[in-house]
């Protein structure tokens, strides 16, 4: 472009003009560079310094770290299986929780609000992300855990009581609560990002429907939600990276109880809570590294989730909306 | 770990490099650990600010666990706890460490029952209800301590903490003092291996756990339970008296503990009539050989001006100050502090 401009002056003015030095382009080209490789370089480095702080620990459990499910701080017997099970189980209930809603709801804002909805709507889901974890955490042991244990675990239990998840004594605290709450948290991340998959996919699509006289929910599964699955698992991701680091409302809320129940209303632990917890309060070596291999593995647990769900997005045919989540 | 030691030093070489250049004469004392006397503390350091203003005092409250892990590595001056170091801890410092008990609080047993009276418990019936023994209120090994109170029969929610914290290691420390089968299970840390029970993060999340909770029992600080009005137990001491917890009652059980010349004792399960037994100190740790003359100097001064002056302040805050007999040997033992 620059260089045509050049030569059709030239040819009228008949004056040469130096090329354009490339020196801006360079500089930009490795800026980018070192600040795309300094991402992976930082993982890297954390990766790093949690294995050289879990060694002893590693050295001294092998992989009975994995499979233990004794966590015992005064014997200095330490399993991570209850956390990494109190990990998992925690951010599916809230996945499954989270995902219909946020779905329904960016659906609801592309497809069906009318505009003087839409923007005051689309805000207050953003504020909801902006609400620090500490007062979700708060919120829910005074208003959300009483609610609970009064009215909707009494409920589950008549209902579903011949089900194991709703079995056993009922605290209010416990798998179920804290998964409510992280769905509450992974909410408007996963509505952000889908809607903004949603309206990325192309108006044609709808007008092809349409036009083959399609109904407005027949539109919106096949031409939009069909088209966009691939974008729209993208934002199941990030809301499910969320969903297994989240701490602080989570530890308020599961009762830390490194136990495995099949139970949803008993006490749980997750890994980043027993970090939270134990961490400025460890006083020996042993104890310490053990909570370093806690935090290796949930490094690990978080890269084999995205891995596998990356892998089940790219199983998934369809059209390549989803690139600029990926 | 290394490297954390060499950026913690240029992190407190710039803080006092940039302090110097904007409070030139000010010298910074820095201590980091145990969070329970933090309160009294950071009042210590205000009120002796107005005594001597040419040192200041750096106190992080990042918990007893970093506060030893700091002394060892020599990023702070001074550290604090309230637990003792373990011996194996104590083998890793690079001189002399010594424990100066400063100020001892107590636990107080918490509970949600209906009706206005005070719970009466002994310790086997709380080791058994944080074992899982007793499970209901109406267990005869509660209501026969208890005569003219009407207990529900509703089960018991046990709710511990969460976090590693000094107020764990003492109630624990009791629990494995009178009981075997407990020192054997569970045994005394900032954080255990509890038999049953639901946990809640610091003292206000066992004590909203245990508020909104019918029939559930948790063990708090003496203090929070105070300034939150919660009701708490009476419990029989190795005299066979039923005491409430109060700063008297504290300081009588230190009266009667035995305290070995390192200072590194433990108050639970005191004799005495009037000894609560659920208590314990807390302790600030100095090496003995200080290697900095001037800030030495300005340490020693310190704990001299706390454990006589300071001590006074203690009981405004729901502290329990040192016995006579306690500060004078403390006193003695600051004395031995070469720079």
């Amino acid at each position: 472009m620059a260089e045509t401009l050049t030569t059709t002056m030239g040819a009228t003015d008949d004056v040469q003009l130096a090329p354009p030095s490339k020196v801006g382009d360079r500089i930009f080209k490795w800026l980018a560079m070192v600040m795309g490789l300094s991402v992976g370089a930082l993982i890297v480095i954390v990766g790093f310094t949690l294995w050289r702080g879990a060694s002893m620990s590693v050295h001294h459990f092998g992989t009975g770290f994995l499979t233990g499910s004794k966590w015992d701080p005064v014997q200095e017997v330490f399993g991570a299986l209850p956390f990494i099970y109190g990990t998992l189980v925690s951010s599916l209930v809230a996945l499954v929780i989270a995902v219909p809603l946020s779905i329904a709801t960016a659906v609801f804002l592309t497809e069906l609000a009318p505009p003087r909805v839409r923007q005051p709507l689309v805000s207050v889901i953003e504020m909801l992300s902006a609400v620090p974890s500490v007062v979700f955490g708060l919120w829910g042991i005074f208003v959300l855990i009483s609610w609970l244990r009064v009215h909707l675990f009494p409920w589950l239990q008549k209902l579903f009581g011949f089900l194991p998840l709703f079995q056993g004594p009922n605290y209010g605290v416990s798998m179920l609560a804290a998964g409510i709450i992280i769905a509450i948290m992974i909410l408007p991340i996963i509505t952000s990002v889908s809607r903004e998959i949603l309206r990325s996919v192309p108006d044609l699509q709808r007008e092809a429907a349409y036009g083959l006289g399609a109904t407005r929910w027949e539109v919106t599964r096949i031409a939009v939600l069909s088209y966009a699955k691939r974008g729209l698992f993208g934002a199941v991701v990030l809301g499910l990276g969320r969903a297994l680091g989240e701490t602080m409302a989570v530890t308020m809320l599961i009762g830390n109880r490194p136990e495995i129940s099949t139970s949803l209303l008993a006490p749980g632990y997750t890994l980043a809570s027993v970090i939270a917890n134990e961490f400025s309060e460890a006083t020996t070596d042993l104890y310490l590294s053990a909570l370093f291999e806690i935090a290796l593995v949930l490094l690990g647990v978080t890269i084999l989730t995205n891995i596998l769900a990356q892998l089940l997005i790219a199983s998934t045919a369809g059209p390549k909306t989803s690139r600029a989540i990926q | 770990m290394n490297l954390t030691k060499k950026l913690g030093n240029l992190a407190v070489a710039a803080m006092m490099l940039g302090l110097a250049t904007e409070l030139s004469a000010q010298m910074l004392i820095n201590g980091a650990g145990a969070t329970f006397p933090y309160p009294i503390y950071s009042k210590w350091f205000d009120e002796y600010a107005k005594v001597d203003d040419s040192v200041r005092f750096n106190y992080q409250s990042i918990g007893s666990g970093g506060g030893q892990k700091q002394i060892l590595a020599q990023t702070v001056d001074f550290g604090a706890s309230d637990g003792p170091m373990s011996d194996e801890n104590l083998a890793k410092a690079s001189g002399k460490l010594l424990h100066i008990p400063t100020v001892a609080g107590a636990v107080v047993v918490t509970y949600n029952l209906p009706g206005d009276f005070k719970l009466k418990l002994d310790g086997p019936a709380i080791v058994d209800i944080f074992r899982g023994k007793i499970t209901k209120w109406n267990d005869t090994r509660i209501t026969g301590q208890n005569p003219g109170v009407e207990l529900p029969g509703i089960d018991i929610v046990v709710v511990h903490r969460s976090d590693g914290s000094g107020t764990t290691y003492i109630f624990t420390d009791y629990l494995s003092a009178i009981s075997h089968p407990w020192q054997a299970e569970a045994g005394k840390g900032t954080a255990v291996n509890w038999p049953v029970g639901l946990g809640g993060k610091g003292n206000e999340g066992v004590a909203g756990q245990v508020k909104q909770t019918p029939g559930a029992i948790g063990y708090v600080e003496l203090i929070y339970a105070l300034q939150n009005k919660l009701s708490f137990a009476d419990i029989k001491n190795a005299d066979g008296k039923y005491i409430s917890p109060s700063l008297d009652s504290i300081t009588a059980a230190m009266a009667t503990a035995k305290v070995p010349d390192d200072f590194r004792f433990s108050m639970v399960n005191a004799s005495g009539a009037d000894a609560y037994p659920i208590a314990g100190t807390t302790w600030l740790l100095v090496y003995q050989t200080q290697k900095d003359p001037a800030k030495g100097k300005k340490i020693v001064e310190f704990l001299n001006w706390a454990l006589t002056k300071g001590e006074a302040m203690a009981p405004s805050l729901d502290y329990a100050p040192l016995p006579k007999g306690l500060q004078d040997r403390t006193l003695a033992r600051v004395k031995e502090i070469t720079f």
